[in-house]
């Protein structure tokens, strides 16, 4: 969605305007046609979009209050509770903990999934690559398989008393770490991120390069530019837009990080049901019943990611947008 | 973006989905004229071709079985229902564990004027899990899952051990069956299954709510709950006992290459077993669990009752579905065979249930051992936020056994604890 959103909008060209003669046709032409082409946008975008939220907004300010055993009928009732919610989501020991924890996950993935997407990119887009279509397929693929199927595919891997993996340090001898322990889960979870985002940013960048003219690496060469010269020096500075945007999707996408650690908790003791902000919002609305204060909770990620995300292009974007003022 | 874009297509799908149900549901209701349609929701395997034998017979009264995920699930969204006022089936699959929480939400009506004397078909402690111990009857019993222990009867005797009838000889075979093999364990201390931890506190003599007045009282922290931590605690630490939680493909595997030789289950266990552990199909035996002490108790784990929810409009009728679902020799006879399930009603499980499971083909008493199982359940009492217990359960534990401490064990108890009361205050029910 965000991506079509962002490239329209930075590929149209302002229309010019259209001169018109004045009276009705031109209230139908220029007003009336314009909204009802929209309308089918903005009636989905009001009911699945707009109304939630508002929605979720509104339960966030509300809570049960139950009268003595709250059996029965009428023992339970909504009431008004302002900022309750939210005072408790921001107090809440297990919700600053996972916070921390979808922290320091993306320090540890959105680097690596960047990083490697990046050098894939350049090096499909390097002069004398081989097999460039294959292994293009190859690392792209990972991203059309679901989280939740690649999360168990992985589970499956990491489980010691099934995992061809450990079958083959037991036979050799080794020790294996135990991927699902609490001190490396953290790891093996940023692991199937990985292996399932690294296609969709390498993508990205790779078409962006695409688009580089090929007189400006020509013009290099003359000068003497090497490959990593020409990696590095040309090509990298000119796909910035991209690698910000790529970084920002991923830095959203990990705030929201759910799946995997939802599919991978059954299988182990180190995985709490609030591992991660969003797990905790599915757990207080579906396993504690309480929507109000899940609402609350969602709400301020919301925020928090809004932030966020406004913090990180304010840093980057005079540095990666800065030649196109 | 991935996610972005999946969370839209799964709330746009789950909205539609939503509309057209909320549809359906309301075409279902006859009005007047032509026969009485209900809806039921469950879960439980082939129960529509137990209702088919209803519908054939009552052409008045025309029951559609609607397939839910299970028991989770089927509360969220029967919850959802009630909040929103409609959509709502006429019945309901509900586990024992959540009826006070569905009481608690007016989501089940009081059918008392319609079975009450329905009393002596079950067991006392299964009878008062359905009244909560006052007048009122919330919903027909129709299956339980008293505990045993189910145990591999070739591996036990190839290390000459017998089958422990106290929990201190369990301890005792634990050690000894993992010191002559180290890649074989008795049991598994599983964190993930509150339902089951609720069964070995109930078998001790735990019940973890209880109605005062007009107060609820919490007692997880007590010395019987306490102790089973304790005691668990202690195997895991010693790491005589595995700490991997039940239901993974690793537990699976165990189960089927004798990494795994016993397993405290419920009366439902074959099924299970049939499913994850093919391989070892005539090796597993049942006995009693084993005992804390002189006097035999189990616990239970599972098993689920048919109510009628508070936006039927067609009570009287549902409560008569219920009823002969659940009592009539004819439907409990189907209910066995097709739906293999164990079923509440004691003289109706007697006559129904004369040839052991396909998998326990060895073991000819299976079902007399049962029922000698099943009469000596201990009461326990559910509370309105089982599920808050229960999530606490998973996190606490977890913690504990992957710290391997048997203080870890009681810390956890004493958190679960902690949870439940402040979770009962901050909604505004009154705590003892």
């Amino acid at each position: 969605m965000t991506i079509t959103r962002s490239r329209t909008a930075a590929a149209t060209p302002v229309p010019a305007r259209r001169r018109s003669g004045g009276g009705a046709s031109s209230f139908r032409s220029r007003v009336l046609t314009p909204y009802a082409m929209l309308a089918p946008g903005i009636v989905l975008f009001l009911a699945f979009m707009a109304a939630p939220i508002v929605y979720a907004v509104y339960l966030s300010f509300q809570k049960t209050q139950v009268t003595g055993l709250g059996l029965g009928s009428g023992a339970r009732k909504q009431v008004f509770v302002g900022f309750e919610n939210y005072v408790a989501a921001l107090a809440d020991p297990e919700f600053a903990a996972s916070i921390g924890r979808v922290l320091l996950y993306g320090l540890v993935l959105v680097p690596a999934m960047l990083g490697l997407a990046l050098l894939f990119a350049l090096l499909l887009d390097a002069r004398g690559t081989r097999a460039a279509g294959f292994s293009r397929v190859a690392i792209f693929l990972p991203y059309a398989v679901p989280a939740v199927i690649s999360s168990l595919l992985w589970g499956f891997l990491y489980l010691p008393g099934v995992s061809p993996f450990y079958f083959v340090f037991d036979s050799l001898g080794w020790d294996a770490p135990e991927i699902l322990s609490s001190d490396l889960v953290l790891f093996g979870i940023a692991n199937i991120a990985l292996w399932g985002g690294v296609g969709f940013n390498m993508i990205v960048m790779y078409t962006s390069l695409k688009a580089v003219p090929t007189e400006i690496y020509e013009a290099a060469k003359l000068d003497g530019a090497s490959e990593v010269d020409i990696a590095l020096r040309i090509k990298v500075p000119i796909i910035a837009p991209s690698i910000v945007m790529t970084s920002l999707f991923s830095l959203i996408a990990t705030l929201q990080v759910f799946a995997e650690p939802t599919t991978l908790r059954p299988l182990s003791n180190s995985l709490s049901t609030s591992w991660t902000p969003l797990m905790k919002v599915y757990r207080d609305a579906f396993t504690r019943d309480d929507i109000y204060s899940a609402a609350a909770t969602s709400v301020v990620i919301a925020l928090a990611t809004l932030l966020l995300s406004f913090l990180f292009l304010r840093i980057v974007q005079k540095r990666a947008f800065g030649q196109e003022d | 973006m991935r996610k972005l874009l999946r969370a839209g297509t799964v709330a746009v799908l789950a909205t539609t989905a939503l509309i057209t149900s909320g549809c359906s549901a309301n075409a279902g209701s006859g009005d007047g004229s032509g026969p009485v349609e209900l809806t039921y929701w469950a879960w439980a395997p082939n129960l529509d071709k137990v209702v088919d034998i209803w519908n054939e017979k009552n052409p008045d009264i025309q029951v559609t079985v609607n397939k839910q995920d299970g028991g989770d699930p089927a509360v969220t969204k029967l919850l959802t229902a009630i909040k929103a006022g409609s959509g709502a089936p006429d019945l309901m699959q509900a586990e024992y564990q959540k009826i006070p929480t569905l009481v608690s939400a007016d989501a089940l009506a009081d059918i008392s004027d319609g079975a009450a004397d329905l009393e002596d078909h079950f067991a006392a402690g299964v009878w008062s899990s359905v009244t909560l111990g006052g007048d009122a009857l919330y919903a027909v019993p129709q299956d339980t899952g008293p505990m045993m222990f189910y145990y591999r009867e070739d591996i036990l005797n190839q290390f000459g051990l017998s089958v422990p009838t106290t929990w201190e000889e369990y301890a005792d075979v634990a050690r000894k069956l993992h010191a002559a093999d180290p890649s074989k364990y008795l049991g598994t201390f599983s964190a993930n299954d509150a339902g089951w931890f609720t069964g070995l506190a109930q078998q001790a003599g735990a019940s973890w709510w209880s109605i005062d007045g007009d107060a609820w009282g919490v007692d997880i922290e007590g010395d019987a709950t306490t102790k089973v931590a304790d005691y668990w605690g202690g195997l895991v630490e010693e790491g005589v006992i595995d700490n991997k939680p039940m239901y993974t493909p690793e537990w699976n595997s165990a189960l089927n290459d004798g990494g795994q030789v016993g397993w405290l289950s419920a009366v439902w266990a074959p099924g299970v077993l049939a499913g994850n552990a093919a391989d070892t199909a005539g090796l597993w035996k049942a006995a009693p669990m084993p005992q804390w002490g002189s006097e035999q108790a189990t616990g239970n784990w599972g098993g689920s009752s048919t109510g009628v929810t508070t936006q039927s409009e067609h009570k009287e009728e549902a409560t008569e579905f219920a009823t002969w679902l659940n009592t009539n020799p004819e439907a409990i006879e189907a209910l066995v065979k097709t739906a293999n399930i164990y079923p509440a009603d004691q003289t109706g499980a007697d006559e129904a249930l004369t040839e052991p499971p396909a998998f326990f083909s060895n073991q000819p008493d299976f079902y007399e051992v049962a029922a000698g199982v099943a009469d000596t359940v201990s009461p326990f009492t559910y509370g309105p936020n089982v599920n808050v217990a229960f999530s606490a359960y998973n996190d606490e534990f977890a913690k504990a056994a992957e710290a391997r401490t048997r203080t870890a064990f009681t810390d956890a108890v004493a958190a679960m604890q902690d949870i439940t009361v402040a979770d009962l205050k901050k909604s505004g029910f009154t705590v003892k």
